[in-house]
């Protein structure tokens, strides 16, 4: 499965991740991190394509992106 | 030429003199009347393989030093009374970030635009830290072509050793005046600088070069431990007393090209029968008290000379307080007083105390 | 906070090591932050780290040193150019030399200092990062403010009679012989985001050839007052047409000849 690392205490919830995910994975969280800010969380992972759209876009590095080698 | 006497025009001395201090790279802009420094480093340093750059301001230059003496080499500027106004942002960011450099101000007359003949307008501006923020530096005053010589190298070497931006003060006359002048011999003294941005190499954390302290306890502390680097520059006082083992009845004080002339009326004034000697600041910043103090006793009068209206005396006064009358004599402008000028002075001195 | 490589993956993205740890101090959404990111993995990625001196601004990103984990070097307000300037021209050729600023400190402050480090041909790249507006003090007008843009000194919108219009410095420098590359890319996109980096890569790469300049389009929706995904619709619908995405230079690449004209005029030539 791929995976969505997300450094929630980076975050500070800018919504730009939120705003290039073409399947509408990603959303802000009812948590609080330290900075005071929801962080954004992925939901139904295994609907992501690894494209790495939300990691380009996510001002402060906060976010790595691994796909997962087809099997076999 | 080691060791050889050669003849030469002050402006021209200082910027040998830097070069054999191992100082190859100059960043500069016109103005007189220093001009001859640039020139002479735009025909020297290229082949040495250094850089003479002119720069577009004087903003720009000193911020070329900032860039350069943080990469860790011998860097200095040149300018004269406005230039090196412009030069004071900059200034207080080397010191700030403790980065050495030596400036030269060949001054002349202000305010303003003034004009380009000599003077000592600028020693208020230059011992008082020359830029924003609690700071200071040291500040060399020459009196004769071999001892800019001189001072040059002692300005590189201070510069390192502090970390602190170095001033050397001339004026006009010093630098349009030919002496002859030699150079030492000796080696420029090397400096490690494992501070200096010259690459990160994977064996050690980044270097950087800065004045920023938002935090304002970690500023506090970043000044104070600057502060305690000014109160070591104490050590650094240099000064001549001349004409004062016989402790005469008046003492004559003055910097630079006016020690100069003073030395002359001294002389005159001698073969008259009066007592007279100097008292000559060579670091005017930090400011020779030490040298100043065993002549305060002996001495009945202090007569302070200036190529401006008082500004050297407002540091003898302090020191000498009440114990001694200290009186002024200066000319601004440009205008330079002559031998003559200071001798009437010192009759006038020497009537009235014997008045008294 | 990264969690190993499992065997079984391939990296899309990953943070680079040219940046350090410390949290970015900028408001959410603000497009400093990638810009950082794209210049420490063109770093990375050139594996030039040892011999890259960077220099940081007045303005935001005034803590921009504690961000890339390269040797650096802190520059008063607009005076970047010089300091680089000061630092390229007394270290070894093979060091890499750039300076990070916005467009108060480089369009304003330091317009004298980019003119002529840029007409010197310094070889140094500038990253230019312009959002139209002052961040740091808090929202003033810029020397790129556009016309009839609202900012807390032109709350009226920025009126051209009085202030003139926003300066397009590509435009400007393109006028000068020397430099080598000038481009203009924009943060507010995927798309826009690896066109940038390419454009830092290609400066970088062609930077010991001469003078290079990207500069880079920018959102402050603090400034500006508006959502950072609305802020990447503002850049582009308003900033864009003023500011085209172009190059405007390449290598190669000069608009005419006239520096090619050398006067016969002998002066002071004593032989």
């Amino acid at each position: 499965m791929n995976r969505v690392v997300i450094d929630k205490d980076r975050c500070k919830a800018c919504e730009m991740c939120v705003s290039v995910c073409n399947k509408e994975l990603i959303e802000i969280s009812d948590e609080l991190n330290a900075k005071g800010y929801h962080p954004v969380e992925l939901h139904d992972p295994e609907q992501c394509t690894a494209c790495g759209l939300c990691a380009l876009v996510c001002p402060e590095g906060g976010i790595a992106v691994y796909k997962a080698k087809k099997a076999g | 030429m080691a060791g050889q006497r050669l003849l030469m025009k002050g402006t021209e001395a200082i910027a040998e003199a830097a070069i054999r201090a191992g100082c190859h790279h100059f960043f500069g802009y016109p103005i007189t009347p220093q001009t001859e420094i640039p020139e002479y480093m735009s025909v020297r340093l290229p082949p040495l393989g250094g850089t003479y750059l002119q720069a577009e301001s004087e903003v720009a230059a000193i911020n070329m030093l900032y860039g350069a003496g943080g990469a860790g080499v011998r860097v200095m500027t040149s300018s004269s009374s406005p230039g090196v106004a412009l030069m004071s942002e900059g200034f207080s960011y080397l010191v700030g970030a403790e980065v050495p450099a030596v400036i030269v101000n060949i001054m002349r007359g202000g305010p303003g635009l003034g004009n380009i003949a000599p003077a000592q307008g600028d020693y208020l501006e230059m011992t008082r830290g020359f830029g924003h923020g609690d700071m200071h530096a040291i500040v060399l005053a020459p009196s004769t072509v071999q001892e800019a010589v001189d001072v040059m190298g002692l300005a590189f070497d201070l510069a390192d050793e502090y970390r602190n931006p170095v001033v050397v003060i001339g004026d006009g006359l010093l630098g349009q005046m030919m002496e002859p002048v030699s150079f030492p011999d000796t080696e420029p003294k090397v400096f490690d600088k494992p501070w200096a941005t010259t690459g990160k190499a994977k064996s050690r954390p980044r270097n950087i070069t800065n004045s920023l302290y938002l935090d304002a306890d970690q500023l506090e502390a970043h000044v104070r431990d600057l502060d305690v680097k000014f109160q070591r520059m104490d050590v650094e006082q240099r000064a001549e007393c001349w004409m004062t083992d016989d402790h005469p009845e008046i003492v004559i004080v003055a910097y630079g090209t006016m020690a100069r002339i003073a030395k002359t009326a001294i002389r005159q004034l001698r073969a008259k029968g009066l007592s007279v000697g100097l008292y000559r600041p060579i670091t005017a910043w930090p400011f020779p008290s030490r040298a100043l103090e065993p002549l305060v006793e002996p001495t009945r009068a202090f007569l302070t000379v200036e190529m401006s209206l008082g500004q050297l005396v407002q540091d003898i006064r302090a020191q000498v307080g009440r114990r001694r009358p200290v009186s002024f004599y200066g000319r601004a402008g440009g205008v330079v007083p002559t031998v003559e000028e200071i001798i009437s002075q010192v009759e006038l001195l020497h009537a009235s105390l014997a008045a008294a | 906070m990264i969690e190993p490589l499992a065997t079984d993956e391939k990296v899309v993205f990953e943070r680079t090591e040219v940046l350090t740890d410390h949290a970015l101090h900028y408001c959410p959404g603000c497009t400093h932050g990638i810009a950082h990111r794209l210049i420490a993995e063109v770093i990375e990625e050139m594996d030039i780290q040892d011999r890259t001196i960077g220099v940081c601004p007045v303005g935001c990103s005034v803590l921009a040193y504690q961000y890339f984990d390269v040797d650096i070097q802190q520059a008063a307000h607009g005076r970047a150019p010089a300091v680089a300037t000061g630092i390229r021209r007394v270290l070894p050729p093979d060091r890499y030399v750039f300076t990070y600023q916005g467009d108060g400190d480089l369009a304003s402050i330091g317009m004298g200092e980019i003119l002529h480090a840029a007409n010197r041909g310094e070889k140094i790249t500038v990253i230019f990062l312009n959002n139209a507006i002052y961040g740091m003090t808090g929202g003033q007008m810029a020397p790129t403010t556009l016309p009839g843009q609202k900012t807390t000194t032109s709350p009226f919108g920025r009126d051209t009679a009085q202030t003139g219009h926003p300066i397009r410095m590509c435009e400007m420098l393109n006028t000068l012989v020397e430099p080598v590359l000038i481009a203009r890319g924009s943060l507010s996109s995927p798309k826009g985001i690896n066109r940038a980096k390419k454009l830092i890569r290609q400066a970088f790469e062609l930077q010991h050839q001469g003078f290079t300049f990207v500069e880079l389009l920018s959102t402050c929706p603090t400034g500006w007052g508006i959502t950072p995904t609305d802020a990447v619709k503002w850049l582009d619908r308003n900033m864009t047409p003023f500011f085209p995405l172009q190059v405007f230079r390449e290598p190669g690449a000069m608009p005419d000849a006239s520096h090619k004209y050398a006067p016969d005029l002998k002066v002071r030539d004593e032989a």
